[in-house]
């Protein structure tokens, strides 16, 4: 079919595939009109706050309540033993484990939950929370994972003594979780053996926090009369949510409703559920009212979600040429008090098997040992699918050691392990198929850009002069788009998405899924798909997701599932509703559907010019003349199991300057390549890859949650904790190629997370390559000046001459 | 806690209010005023989604006092359009892209909003040093900064031409 100018323009008008057009769920937002769930105010609402604890480890003594109690505005105090003829005092996480909702006789982590008072409001709230008293006994605490084994270690998990079981296979100590293998141990070996080279170098992903800028909380409402309960709450997988409150509370699913709101951001840190949200839930059960409850940011960056905190240590195996002919790497895995990491449910190291990276290795074995310590507990997701930063800061970490190791050039070393482009669909080594990909032409290109020749010969002249430039490369393949239900389930439920459509009469369209946005544009890319696949206007399709009694059941929306499995299935609804409107279109144009064509918006008989149905007139027939024995309506439901991950990948080079005599890095450059597939939106495409790398650069560059040894959670405000403003964020120049997923209905990839994936070891290596030039061989994240005076101070380098 | 009477102008409006002396201008704001495009973030004055402008200076309402209020001026993100027409600066944020999840987005415009009085015509740096007690963990800033600079532009250029009404 020749594209005319007329259709071109009628193309151009539904605004589809491909276009950056605005978003549209920015005019309520730009004018204070977003509706987050601080926001919802319902009647005779009450306000919950916590009593949290101030130790590390302590066994409880007593709680007294009465001072609260008498507080005028005070409804009620909770403790453990008011939810224990509930059995609610404790809580399964998704990984198998349990979580005291209230501290049951002792406190395992500073700002546990302990008690729980509701009030009139937040003010009287907070201070009968002051009136708890709380009598401890403090215990040892072990903060540090690598003492957590230790044989006289003290027992954090009394509620596990004796199970050999924490939820995630066979444990061996009171403080271990779970051991996890993967790949081929012997062949692993021998690969070591038989090398020419070999390095080795322990590798810290420190403990951060995802932080968005709304911190989490809900409002719980149950109406007694009709026994139903509804939930406020923000959550980055409502559908799931609803299945563990049902779980939970013996409720019939139906009864129970769970609207995710407009979320201010999310990053990993809203997908799972909390103290929080299930005291506020019985709350509001017992008295009949709604109940509120807000984290404050310190409760946010304290108790909901930290990320990482894993202790690796990589190995490469490789001959003289820079072939790497082996990759062994153990993990030690610091998921603090309890196991409440948020993956699939049968990862407990997530999708960390990604390590072999973008390059073509043929032996690797990886070996995770989880532990408990006196620390918050989560391992979740931070703007990434499950691990997959730890997985490729690990890779690109260690193959720029093997560069330096064999003096070779850190571009030249990554051609020559690359997977190459006819390798694919691509069977790595620990078990996963890479669906497409063109590493060698993404860096070319970045390596031309960036003038990568000039930048090496400026930094060989600043070495001279003893000045510090780095240059940092980072090749990265991620997995995302969780995934192929046969792999991944979240509680026993398949990790599909699900997109609902339903064209009304007029032509116009309601489409709901099962995912949610947290500011990554959903009601504009959804409303895109649905435009090029159905001829609408993507300004007259109207996008619902976060309400469970309405949208279709999905899994929701962390590790880049939304455009891989989400918009997979809005692809697919649209797809049946085009089918059965084109048996309405050859019923209307007395021909049989082999006679038409689609063109745009329309169906046209081939070969009869003017002969056609527009998606407009067919919606409005699909309400009073269809075919014989059709039924009447437009909709359509899939559920889309997707048959793989998909692997999007990048490239990307950073430019650093460090100062010699006060350690402050100034990133000169950062020039991000991103690969991921089909472009939907390519305005909301490059506005993510900037946030991810504000990120990437927040935490390679500063963020910590740092306990001291009495388990003292230090810098847990924005005082303290690390985000960065405009005046540090480096800018940003962005990139692309497509390489379109094969197994994709659009050829999509997912793009939201590369840039922290990808961004954080660039940094660390531009940080690391600096120091390279000066016989320094490795320094872990973050960057921070100190840190790196430190480094400089430590090798003579601050020195002035 | 004894409730006190307060009256400012909120958005070009007078109100009064019955709040505690304790009371944020945050809390008054969003609960008892029903304005809720003022977001809280951080309660320490560091992140800035609280920001609204109080006699001429950009605030963060979550540590500021109600009664600080008295006889002031209050501007929030709801009081930025006039007559139905979007500010500029509203207008440049959706364009060029400067919101996402829109958290920080009424303080981010509410601060924008002073800044450009204070500094009408500013360079990237100026913008990236005025908007700095305001996080954005979504952004990455860069399309803040473009949004912040182009509706500076059309700004300068509303006021040398004359509207309409002035002709």
């Amino acid at each position: 079919m020749a594209s005319t100018a007329e259709t071109v323009e009628r193309e151009q008008r539904l605004e589809g595939v491909g276009c950056a057009r605005k978003r549209k769920e920015d005019p309520r937002f730009i004018q204070g009109k977003g509706n987050y769930v601080d926001d919802i105010k319902l009647p005779g609402m009450l306000f919950a706050a916590m009593v949290r604890s101030p130790f590390g480890h302590a066994r409880i003594r007593s709680i007294n309540k009465e001072a609260a109690l008498a507080l005028p505005g005070v409804h009620a105090v909770l403790t453990a033993d008011d939810l224990k003829p509930l059995k609610l005092h404790w809580m399964p996480t998704l990984a198998g484990d349990q979580q005291a909702v209230l501290a049951d006789e002792k406190v395992c982590f500073q700002y546990q939950e302990v008690a729980v008072v509701i009030a009139d409001d937040r003010y009287v709230a907070a201070d009968a929370a002051e009136l708890v008293e709380v009598d401890y006994e403090e215990l040892p605490v072990i903060v540090d994972p690598k003492k957590a084994m230790d044989p006289e270690a003290p027992v954090i998990r009394e509620d596990l003594v004796g199970k050999d079981d924490a939820g995630q296979g066979r444990r061996s100590h009171n403080n271990h979780i779970f051991t996890w293998e993967v790949g081929d141990r012997a062949a692993t070996e021998q690969a070591f053996t038989d090398a020419e080279v070999t390095i080795r170098q322990e590798l810290l992903n420190p403990r951060v926090h995802p932080c968005p800028l709304e911190t989490c909380g809900c409002v719980a409402s149950f109406d007694k009369a009709r026994g139903d309960l509804t939930v406020y709450m923000t959550s980055q997988a409502p559908h799931v949510v609803r299945t563990v409150v049902t779980l939970l509370s013996g409720l019939p699913e139906s009864k129970v409703r769970i609207v995710s709101p407009d979320i201010g951001g999310g990053f990993g840190n809203k997908v799972g559920v909390y103290p929080g949200y299930v005291v506020s839930i019985v709350a509001s059960i017992v008295l009949g009212r709604p109940v509120k409850w807000i984290e404050s940011r310190i409760d946010n960056l304290s108790t909901t979600a930290f990320a990482r905190d894993y202790h690796m240590v990589g190995e490469l195996a490789a001959d003289r040429d820079g072939r790497i002919k082996g990759l062994r790497v153990n993990v030690l895995a610091d998921h603090g008090a309890f196991n409440s990491h948020a993956q699939p449910t049968k990862w407990p190291a997530g999708l960390f098997s990604i390590c072999t990276g973008s390059y073509d290795i043929p032996a690797a074995h990886v070996h995770v040992d989880g532990v408990y310590t006196n620390k918050a507990p989560g391992g979740v997701a931070y703007r990434c699918s499950f691990r997959v930063t730890e997985a490729v800061h690990l890779i690109e970490r260690m193959i720029d050691l093997l560069a330096r190791e064999l003096n070779m050039d850190k571009a030249e070393i990554r051609f020559r392990n690359f997977i190459q482009p006819e390798q694919f669909p691509y069977q790595s080594a620990l078990g996963w198929e890479y669906d497409s990909g063109d590493y060698p032409t993404a860096l070319k290109k970045v390596l031309e850009a960036v003038d990568y020749e000039g930048l090496r010969k400026e930094q060989a002249e600043k070495r001279a002069r003893g000045e510090l430039m780095g240059i940092g490369i980072c090749t990265f393949t991620e997995i995302v788009g969780a995934g192929p239900s046969k792999a991944c389930d979240i509680l026993g439920v398949g990790m599909f998405d699900s997109a609902e459509i339903r064209v009304h009469p007029t032509g116009s369209v309601i489409a709901r899924m099962g995912t949610i946005t947290q500011g990554q544009g959903h009601q504009t890319t959804y409303a895109q798909i649905i435009a090029s696949e159905l001829g609408i206007p993507s300004d007259d399709i109207q996008i619902e997701e976060g309400d469970t009694s309405t949208a279709p059941y999905g899994l929701g929306t962390y590790g880049s599932r939304s455009t891989p499995v989400g918009g997979a299935a809005t692809a697919m609804a649209a797809r049946k509703i085009r089918a059965k409107a084109r048996k309405i279109a050859a019923h209307l144009l007395e021909v049989s559907e082999e006679d038409l064509e689609w063109e745009v918006d329309r169906f046209k008989v081939k070969g009869l010019p003017g002969q056609e149905k527009t998606m407009q007139e067919l919606a409005w027939a699909a309400y009073n003349d269809v075919p014989e024995g059709m039924e009447m309506g437009l909709e359509a439901v899939d559920y889309y199991d997707p048959p793989n991950f998909t692997f999007p990948f990048g490239a990307y080079v950073c430019v650093v300057d460090i100062d010699r005599f006060t350690g402050e890095t100034h990133v000169r450059r950062f020039y991000a390549l991103d690969d991921c597939g089909t472009r939907i939106n390519p305005m909301i495409i490059e506005g993510q890859i900037h946030g991810g790398l504000a990120e990437a650069f927040a935490v390679a560059m500063g963020q910590l949650l740092h306990y001291d040894e009495g388990g003292n959670l230090q810098g847990n405000s924005f005082l303290d904790y690390f985000v960065p403003t405009a005046v540090e964020t480096p800018r940003w120049e962005t990139d692309y190629t497509v390489t379109t997923s094969p197994h994709h209905p659009l050829g999509a990839k997912g793009v939201a997370e590369s840039p922290h994936v990808g961004g954080i070891p660039c940094f660390t290596n531009a940080v690391n390559d600096a120091f390279n030039q000066f016989g320094v061989t490795h320094v872990d994240m973050p960057h921070t000046a100190f840190s790196t005076w430190k480094t400089l101070h430590a090798n003579g380098l601050d020195k002035r001459s | 806690m004894a409730k006190q009477a307060i009256s400012f102008t909120l958005n070009g409006s007078p109100v009064d209010v019955l709040a505690e002396p304790r009371q944020l201008l945050v809390h008054v704001l969003r609960e008892q005023l029903g304005q809720t495009g003022t977001h809280i973030g951080c309660e320490t004055s560091h992140c800035g989604a609280c920001t609204v402008d109080l006699n001429g200076r950009s605030v963060k309402s979550c540590t500021v006092l109600a009664v600080q209020a008295e006889g002031g001026e209050v501007v929030t993100v709801e009081g930025l359009a006039t007559n139905g027409e979007l500010h500029p600066l509203q207008n440049a944020f959706l364009q060029d892209h400067g919101l996402q999840c829109g958290y920080c987005t009424p303080g981010m415009l509410v601060r924008a909003f002073r800044f450009l009085q204070e500094n009408p015509d500013p360079t990237d740096e100026e913008i990236r040093m005025g908007m700095s007690g305001n996080l954005c963990r979504c952004t990455g800033y860069q399309n803040i900064v473009k949004a912040v600079r182009n509706a500076a532009a059309e700004m300068r250029t509303k006021s040398e031409s004359p509207t309409v009404e002035e002709a």
